[in-house]
């Protein structure tokens, strides 16, 4: 059978990798949706943390002999701590300035990141190798699903709603972004604003640094892996909408299924189509999809 | 005792007043030598930094064994992989800093790029990195040497050897751009005159990382080979997914450019089996060992062919400048052309009149990992192909300079 001419089963597979790639943008633009939304800081080093927090796993795995399992916790708990460093330190001194301050920062650090990693690994990478538990793959009919994918799948959607309701279901969220609105009344009622801040800053990182960790088996782990992907991501998030927590989780998966389709019918458009989408969103809906002008 | 005192005397100032007459000919007194490569980018493994350290060592070790009697300096740079930087630089290097000699230069629009200035300026650039065959064929000039490898030389040794071993049909997997697509046309053209098939190809944007899509039409093509017309960290990326969407070992790939670093980043678990060809192997006889131990012993790491070569290229370089007793572009170009290359990277190469030096290049197999005794231990060498067909031969040339 075949749609358009392409046989179905080479459309479902694509459709499904899709989804696979959907999965990193939105977990990826989610963490970069929750720091916009709530520090108003444009996170340029959003990419270096992913790429640390593979690294991280890498390096914790080869020099240590510490499983993924332990990594998938523990790398963004060190990526994470490494973000709360940078927000005490130098991102708390520009909340009151204009967002170019904040990119201009986080860019900056983002270079001196790569390059570190890149000065004591090199370029061409080091490999990750699938976990035993999650090696080998199904056959579904119309393709061989890597059971590894599969699982990329389950745990980005899983962190994705999970944060999605802890931020809009939970007293803490409530807290998050009440603090956002109007931190001076939030903080006479006696909650700590700056720590909720701080906290945030450091979950959105330590959610870079959790998609590091699972794409570590499928790519390269290689210094210049984020840098590659953050540009997309940041189209992903103007397109659902600057600082719109569920609008980034629908259009990263949405995006992710628009390019597996690209890459189908004319792959040489499958780098630009997103941001195709991102010119027509910004002058029909400059606020995004899912974001409020 | 007092002839012997004398002779030597007479010899040293005879040698003195010689090498005052050879030292006039030096423009500014020394021979500056230019390396600009990429020191940050996605070749940095495969040339960068290392390719600077071969440099290096090509200088000290002409210093320490040929006792020349001008002064050789070296200066270096990152291109980024982008034409207008590298032309900047080396356009700066040669006006104001005299800069004798442009090298390295991987990334083909770098190379075009310095070329042209090279030959508007009347300076020598001698190329390791770059691989596409314009270089020495649409584009070619006399100012100009590409001395490693070329898209020709290594898609003709591995396409042959896979297609004649059985590999009939296969798909290509190719980076949409100039370099990508010149590998394609060189590969397909070897395996159709090797009897065999290309049944697709899927162009894919570069750089790239996730193939899943590419890797996933290749397998619905059936082909019995997927040639990776990509280099980098797009072929790594797509060697390790094709083992993990179980199209390896079923369908076999055909890495078409690959370098020792690839492998070494990749493990032999995900490569064993694969061919490839290239132009130095660290491990193939004493001469290269003793090399490149010594090479390791700085970088840490292996050299590559292109940086092998790029010690290669300047010693050679160095010789002409010797023996000529001049940095006259014309004059040592034309020794350089003149003189086989006889040294631990090439036996008997010869660079040809359109630039290229032509070389025996080798057909290489990765070893399964328990073949693998010791560090780097990568490569069976299933052939040397010898230099005569290795490179395209100056029947087919295109460029300007051979009179047919």
């Amino acid at each position: 059978m075949e749609i358009f001419g392409i046989p179905t089963a080479l459309l479902g597979s694509q459709l499904l990798v899709g989804l696979i790639n959907g999965s990193f943008y939105a977990i990826l633009s989610l963490g970069l949706a929750i720091i916009f939304g709530l520090l108003n800081i444009i996170n340029f080093c959003h990419g270096a943390q992913y790429m640390m927090g593979a690294f991280v796993a890498w390096i914790a795995l080869t020099r240590f002999g510490v499983n993924y399992w332990v990594s998938l916790i523990a790398a963004p708990l060190i990526v994470g701590i490494l973000g709360v460093v940078i927000e005490r330190l130098m991102l708390r001194r520009l909340y009151k300035l204009d967002h170019l301050y904040g990119l201009l920062l986080t860019f900056g650090l983002a270079l001196i990141f790569e390059g570190i990693f890149r000065d004591q690994f090199g370029i061409s990478g080091e490999s990750y190798e699938v976990p035993e538990l999650l090696s080998g793959g199904v056959n579904l009919g119309f393709m061989f699903l890597p059971i590894y994918r599969g699982w990329v799948i389950v745990a980005s959607l899983t962190v994705c709603f999970g944060t999605w309701y802890m931020i809009e279901r939970t007293k803490l969220g409530a807290y998050l972004r009440a603090g956002t609105e109007n931190s001076q009344m939030v903080q006479a009622l006696g909650i700590n604003v700056p720590l909720l801040i701080t906290f945030t800053y450091g979950y959105g990182v330590a959610l870079a640094a959790f998609a590091g960790v699972l794409a570590a088996p499928i790519f390269q782990v290689n210094p210049l892996m984020g840098s590659n992907l953050i540009i997309v991501v940041f189209a992903v998030v103007v397109i659902g909408g600057m600082g719109s927590i569920m609008g980034s989780i629908i259009t990263g998966l949405a995006l992710g299924l628009i390019e597996g389709l690209t890459k189908v019918f004319y792959p040489e458009a499958s780098s630009v189509v997103v941001f195709v989408i991102m010119v027509i969103v910004l002058l029909v809906r400059p606020a995004g999809l899912f974001g409020k002008s | 005792m007092l002839s012997r005192k004398f002779t030597t005397t007479a010899c040293a100032a005879a040698l003195a007043a010689l090498s005052c007459g050879a030292q006039a000919q030096i423009s500014g007194g020394s021979v500056k030598i230019g390396v600009l490569t990429d020191l940050s980018g996605t070749y940095s493994d495969l040339a960068g930094s290392g390719a600077v350290l071969a440099t290096k060592m090509a200088i000290d070790d002409f210093i320490a064994n040929e006792k020349p009697n001008f002064k050789i300096e070296m200066v270096s740079a990152d291109h980024q992989n982008k034409a207008d930087i590298a032309s900047n630089k080396a356009r700066e290097w040669i006006e104001r800093e005299g800069v004798d000699t442009v090298t390295e230069l991987v990334t083909t629009s770098t190379a075009l790029a310095v070329m042209k200035v090279a030959k508007e300026k009347d300076r020598i650039v001698i190329m390791n990195g770059p691989a596409s065959t314009p270089i020495t064929n649409e584009q070619c000039n006399d100012v100009s040497v590409h001395y490693t490898y070329d898209t020709y030389a290594v898609a003709n040794g591995t396409a042959k050897a896979v297609t004649t071993g059985g590999g009939k049909t296969w798909f290509f997997l190719t980076a949409d751009y100039a370099f990508g697509q010149a590998l394609e046309k060189d590969a397909t053209a070897v395996v159709v005159a090797n009897g065999g098939k290309v049944l697709g190809s899927v162009r894919h944007p570069f750089p790239g990382s996730d193939f899943s899509s590419f890797l996933l039409k290749a397998q619905a093509s059936g082909a019995q080979v997927i040639g990776l017309a990509n280099a980098g960290a797009d072929t790594t990326n797509a060697i390790k997914q094709a083992a993990e969407f179980g199209i390896t070992p079923k369908q076999s790939l055909a890495g078409l450019l690959m370098f020792i670093t690839d492998i070494h980043a990749l493990g032999l678990k995900s490569t064993q089996g694969m061919y490839l060809t290239e132009g130095f192997y660290w491990d193939r006889n004493d001469e290269t060992r003793a090399w490149s131990k010594r090479f390791f012993e700085k970088q840490k790491k292996m050299p590559t062919m292109v940086q092998a070569g790029q010690y290669s290229s300047i010693y050679h370089y160095l010789k002409a400048v010797k023996a000529t007793g001049t940095d006259d572009t014309t004059k040592v170009m034309a020794m350089m052309k003149k003189t086989p290359i006889n040294d631990f990277f090439a036996k008997n190469g010869q660079i040809r009149e359109d630039g290229r030096m032509v070389h025996d290049m080798y057909l290489m197999q990765v070893k399964k990992p328990a073949d693998s005794k010791y560090p780097w231990d990568y490569y069976t060498i299933k052939a040397v192909i010898p230099a005569a067909e290795a490179f395209q031969p100056l029947s087919l040339s295109r460029c300007p300079l051979i009179k047919k």
